[in-house]
């Protein structure tokens, strides 16, 4: 599904070493961790879709199926959709003809939602992604100078958001911090890219982390490797992250046990 | 009589706790000036105002002193009012002793209901509910009238009784003392109160209770029977007994108005001034949601907590998701059904209850499915499991609004514990935590915060909404600053004071705050309580054994309430009052109301006028030093109910005194100075975190300044110029009428800058206040001399503290008086220009000319012309007219003093009424200039701090 790679301008990717570190990331949820992986079938007419973090929201029970703002992604839906199915959730799918929504532009810290409106996401999606949350307090984002919100962020801990370095990440955090009842911590990595990292609370496993290899980001590993509580798992994500894909992108965690 | 008048005495002191101190300071101050004068005013005024009225002033001091105890102004004036009153009251006892005997156990339960609270369902038989409907209708036609029933009431009762006449005399005493300084000021604000008072004591004897009806949470009806002049404070006291609910200050009564607008009954008000439609409905209803119920002492405010939750939820207010609705119910059947039973738990038992606003028949599967997994728990357990689960909604605890934003877009203003969210259809789009949140004001039917600079801003910024309404304005104002006082709080801030800045509602959170709460019910000591979870009857209780005195004191406060214009004849009582102080016991118990009122007439009205406001003015900016201060703010309370507003209408022939031409630029100078003032504290508060809460009630009363600021810059500086040829004239008019006080005035000027000439004025006033005054200076010294220094640029503080000290040196306290008028008139002019939408704050301005009438103190002439009432549904006017013709230094100076009371509830357009009055005033005295206005603003508020 790493074929025809929608890409900005920039370094051709290379697509066996893309394949290689995506067979680590899953290798890594599935071997080392021991999650229930489950993959979707690639479809080269859909040269994003192993960003699948983008079509689908999921949080407890619930799942809504985004309106990706990408035009060339909204079939990417149908293939997650089924897969959720599957997964017997209450699937909410977005259908009004004026919303766009991107998962990568939601941030969830388990106490609330966090919508970035950027290129990809408009007002109306995050309207409808409060609709199906209704638990939640649902607070937008204006997002700049990046493709989604978790460009440059993401939750690195239960009360942990981790944070990039610059501005346009920094003024986000502040209206995050200014827009929410609760306080987070924060972690400040030097690189916006490598803010982006994937958080999982795991049975006997406990805090992991999934971030950027230091080979990548050094500067910025060294942050996340001052984290004691964690099991940090650094992985490398070179090849995608030309595509704007980081390592949230690859995947979409679902607190809930398949019975297939 | 008087054993129980001690009782009712002993409980108005508890409640009055600020009120006592105050009075006892006051009570000193009084002994010191003379009232003489006043005295003879006010009854002067009583008289003109109607006959009848006078008794109740004398029949007000027992009551009155109880209730002015607990606010000390009132207290004190209506020792003072005694006199006449008493008078008056032997009068009526003659006629209706019998019946007053017969009802005096009525009513004696009916007074102590509204001042204990106790007594709950006393419905009095022989109060018609039709007699109440009728009172509600025309509040103000029919409280004269009902004040004069209970007057006659209540002195039928004293006739009963010889002690009651001992007793009050005692409480005369004790007024008198306490009016001789504060007379004038204390006075007005007294008699307000007392007419408050006397008319729920009459209301029980003549059967004015009204009934009234309240929705409880859990689908049961309370009702009971209320004086028509019950607090709500009453009628919520008595809901929480009924519902054997110690935990109350989350809860609040709520009444709805055009079916849609959700009121919270504010309870330190009387109802009937609250809702105007006659059935008295009412819910029961969380008022301020914890945000961790699980600190909540007893499990029964848990189960109340829930039994809201369930409606919120069910009627869609509260949203969930499916699950949530699911968990939920499964906890709601848990805690009312006990563990699922198989048997007895058939398919159907869910459909009984509702859950959601769109219940499903998979939800109800769900439910039943989890309510199995409960079992085990207790009804208390699965009440807090569903607390647990339900305040992690967002929307849990968040008052939500309609409004606009600044480009019309709707939104909705969400009201929490920590803040003011802004909802733009589900989404939140902004978020206002307290702390960031200097000021919240309304004007009009906009609401305005004043926002924290961000880190990297230099300046604060003002954001506005559009609310539909006026109404809705100030309804989610209010909610706004209870909210904050709540749990932001550690105790509720002192009801705005005087200060010149202080613009618009006086509203404060009056109860306990969260904090106080939780201390309160640390101390709970009971074993838990038993309740019934579904729906529980229970029967209203009556209380009996109310004491007679009580009634009696009732009674005679309701004789001086007689007139129906409760600001006016505050007003003059308070000057009578004053005068009594000089008289004192003698003459009280003679009780000659008519020559009181003669004295205040012949003496200066202005000056009884001056004094007044002034000290009022001082008071406000003193916190406790001045028992005036505290008067002030009572009378800032009462003024959302009805306003009083004087006129002062001063003609000179010199051409200094035409300064002020219009009353209107007086007003534009006093806005501008209140702007100052206003800036001053913001600033202030912004400083420093604790004062930040303060800082943020004062952006409260800032917002007047705010919106004045954005709407009338223009207008702004036009008053500013306005301010500085007034205070020339000012100046000019000090010089003209005596030379020394001209000299005084630069001395003065320079002492008010470094001091608060607010406070200073005030202190003035009486010399033997001073050091009274010099406490207050020490203690607003600071705020004042900031708020100073930066207002010493506006022409008119500094005028003011000229004028105060032109009077200490030229002329006896009285001047001074004049000075704290002036201080005062900064402020009026803003609630003339309308800009302060909060109507309710008590704000006095006056613009005076007090040096020439000191120096024509000794040879001034006052000829009371006329008194005209003029009384509407809606709105009650009293119009008093003082014409006083003075020579000094072969200038002939004409002034005439025009007091206006209008009284109303606070729905009134007191601004347009204002207004109206002034040009009223102008077009019948088109060669004369309006030189001062002077507003007072009385709020119930006050009431409640007397009960």
């Amino acid at each position: 599904c790493r074929q025809a790679l929608r890409s900005a301008a920039g370094p051709e990717v290379d697509f066996a070493r893309a394949e290689r570190e995506y067979q680590l990331y899953v290798g890594v949820l599935r071997g080392k961790l021991g999650l229930q992986v489950l993959e979707l079938p690639a479809d080269e007419s859909l040269p994003d879709c192993v960003f699948v973090e983008d079509v689908a929201v999921v949080c407890e029970e619930t799942a809504l199926l985004t309106r990706p703002g990408a035009p060339s992604r909204r079939k990417e839906v149908e293939a997650m959709k089924k897969v959720l199915e599957s997964l017997n959730l209450n699937i909410v799918e977005m259908v009004d003809e004026n919303a766009t929504l991107d998962g990568g532009d939601v941030l969830f810290t388990g106490r609330e939602f966090f919508v970035g409106l950027s290129r990809r996401t408009n007002q109306r999606g995050a309207e409808i992604l409060a609709d199906t949350f209704k638990d939640y307090a649902v607070s937008t984002v204006p997002v700049h100078d990046a493709l989604h919100l978790k460009s440059f962020c993401s939750m690195a801990g239960p009360n942990l958001i981790a944070i990039g370095s610059s501005e346009a990440a920094q003024k986000a955090l502040k209206t995050m911090q200014q827009m929410s009842d609760h306080r987070y911590d924060k972690l400040t990595v030097p690189d916006d890219a490598a803010a982006n990292c994937v958080y999982l609370n795991i049975p006997n496993k406990g805090h992991v982390l999934l971030h950027r290899a230091p080979e990548e980001y050094p500067e910025s590993a060294k942050v996340f490797e001052k984290l004691k509580d964690h099991m940090l798992i650094p992985i490398a994500n070179t090849e995608l992250e030309k595509v704007d894909g980081a390592l949230t992108c690859c995947s979409v965690l679902i607190n809930k046990t398949s019975e297939l | 009589m008087t054993t129980e008048v001690g009782s009712e005495t002993e409980v108005k002191k508890d409640s009055e706790q600020l009120g006592p101190d105050k009075a006892k300071d006051k009570p000193e101050e009084a002994s010191e000036t003379p009232v003489n004068q006043k005295s003879r005013e006010t009854s002067s005024e009583e008289a003109q105002d109607s006959s009848s009225v006078p008794a109740p002033t004398s029949q007000s001091s027992p009551g009155s002193q109880k209730k002015e105890k607990a606010s000390p102004e009132s207290k004190g004036i209506s020792r003072f009012l005694p006199p006449w009153l008493k008078k008056q009251k032997s009068y009526t006892l003659a006629e209706p002793k019998d019946e007053t005997k017969k009802r005096t156990t009525g009513e004696e339960q009916v007074v102590e209901e509204s001042e204990g609270q106790t007594s709950e369902g006393v419905a009095q038989p022989k109060k018609s509910l039709e007699e109440a409907a009728a009172e509600n209708q025309h509040n103000v036609k029919a409280n004269d009238k009902e004040e004069k029933h209970s007057v006659s009431s209540a002195e039928t009762q004293p006739a009963k009784d010889g002690k009651e006449t001992e007793v009050e005399k005692v409480a005369e005493e004790k007024e008198e003392k306490q009016e001789e300084k504060e007379k004038r000021e204390t006075k007005e604000v007294q008699t307000v109160e007392i007419k408050t008072e006397i008319i729920p004591q009459k209301s029980p004897k003549k059967s004015k209770t009204v009934q009234c009806k309240v929705m409880l949470l859990d689908g049961t009806e309370y009702s009971c029977d209320l004086e028509k002049r019950a607090k709500g404070q009453v009628l919520f006291d008595k809901v929480c007994e009924h519902l054997n609910l110690l935990e109350k200050d989350y809860f609040g009564l709520v009444f709805y108005e055009n079916s849609e607008q959700k009121n919270w009954l504010d309870s330190s008000k009387e109802i009937k001034r609250q809702i105007r439609s006659l059935p008295w409905i009412f819910t029961f209803n969380v008022k301020f949601y914890p945000p961790d119920p699980s600190q909540l002492t007893e499990d029964i405010t848990r189960y109340f907590l829930c039994l809201q939750l369930r409606q919120d939820i069910a009627s869609g207010r509260l949203p969930c998701s499916f699950v949530t609705h699911a968990l939920l119910g499964s906890y709601t059947l848990q805690a009312e059904l006990g563990d699922h039973d198989p048997e007895e738990h058939r398919s159907d038992y869910i459909s009984e209850f509702q859950f959601a606003p769109n219940q499903t028949q998979e939800m109800e599967e769900k439910v039943a499915e989890l309510h199995k997994t409960h079992r085990g728990l207790t009804p208390a357990q699965a009440d807090s499991q569903f607390l647990e689960n339900a305040k992690r909604l967002s929307m849990y605890g968040v008052d939500l609004h309609h409004a606009k934003d600044s480009e019309g877009v709707d939104i909705m203003l969400g009201v929490c514990a920590n803040g003011l969210l802004i909802y733009k259809d589900r989404l939140r789009i902004n978020r206002f935590a307290w702390p960031k949140i200097l000021k919240i004001s309304y004007k009009r039917s906009n609401f305005y915060i004043k926002v924290r600079p961000a880190e990297l801003e230099q300046f604060e910024s003002t954001i506005g909404f559009k609310l539909p309404n006026h109404r809705a304005a100030k309804r989610l104002w209010k909610v706004c600053v209870e909210h904050h006082t709540f749990f932001r709080l550690v105790s509720p801030e002192q009801p705005p004071k005087a200060k010149f800045l202080t613009l618009g509602s006086k509203f404060r959170y009056s109860g306990r705050t969260q904090a106080q709460t939780r201390q309160a019910s640390n101390l709970i000591d009971r074993p838990a309580p038993y309740f019934e979870r579904t729906s529980s009857k229970r029967v209203s209780r009556s209380l009996d054994g109310a004491p007679t005195g009580i009634s009696d004191q009732s009674l005679l406060r309701g004789l001086p309430t007689t007139g129906g214009q409760a600001a006016g004849d505050k007003i003059l009582d308070i000057e009578a009052a004053g005068q009594a102080k000089l008289k004192e016991g003698g003459e009280e118990e003679d009780g000659s109301p008519v020559k009181t009122p003669q004295l205040e007439l012949t003496q200066d009205g202005k000056r009884h006028a001056s004094r007044t406001e002034g000290p009022c003015t001082g008071v406000s900016d003193a916190d406790k030093s001045s028992h005036e201060t505290l008067d002030i703010v009572e009378e800032k309370k009462q003024a959302e109910v009805g306003i009083e507003e004087t006129l002062v209408v001063d003609e000179t022939n010199k051409g200094k005194m035409q300064v002020a031409t219009d009353a209107g630029e007086a007003c534009k100078v006093e806005h501008l100075s209140k702007k100052d003032s206003s800036s001053l504290p913001s600033d202030s508060s912004s400083s420093s975190s604790s004062s930040e809460s303060e800082d943020e009630e004062v952006g409260e009363y800032q917002p007047h300044h705010r919106a004045i600021e954005e709407v009338i810059r223009e207008e702004q500086e036009e008053e500013e110029d306005v301010k500085r040829k007034e205070h020339e004239e000012k100046i000019q008019h000090v010089e003209a009428t005596a030379e020394g006080s001209k000299l005084s005035v630069p001395v003065e000027h320079t002492q008010v800058t470094t001091e608060d000439l607010v406070q200073e004025n005030a202190v003035t006033i009486a010399t033997e206040e001073k050091n009274l005054s010099e406490e207050i200076k020490q203690d607003l010294g600071e705020e004042k001399e900031e708020e100073q220094l930066r207002l010493n640029g506006d022409v008119s503080h500094v005028d003011i503290d000229v004028a105060p000290q032109i009077i200490c040196c030229s002329e006896p306290p009285v001047v001074k008086t004049e000075m704290v008028t002036i201080s005062d008139a900064t402020q009026r002019t803003e609630i003339s220009t309308k800009e302060v939408p909060i109507v309710q704050t008590e704000t006095k301005t006056i613009t005076y000319e007090s040096p020439q009438f000191d120096g024509s103190a000794a040879g001034n002439a006052g000829v009371l012309l006329s008194a005209q009432t003029i009384t509407s549904e809606s709105i009650s006017t009293t119009t008093t007219t003082h014409i006083t013709k003075m020579v000094k230094g072969g200038v002939s100076e004409t002034r005439i003093e025009k007091r206006i009371v209008i009284t109303g509830d606070a729905d009134i357009d007191h601004d347009e009424a204002l207004a109206q009055a002034i040009k009223e005033a102008k077009e019948q005295h088109p060669d004369m200039s309006v030189t001062r206005v002077v507003v007072h603003k009385e709020t119930e508020l006050a009431e409640e701090d007397e009960e």
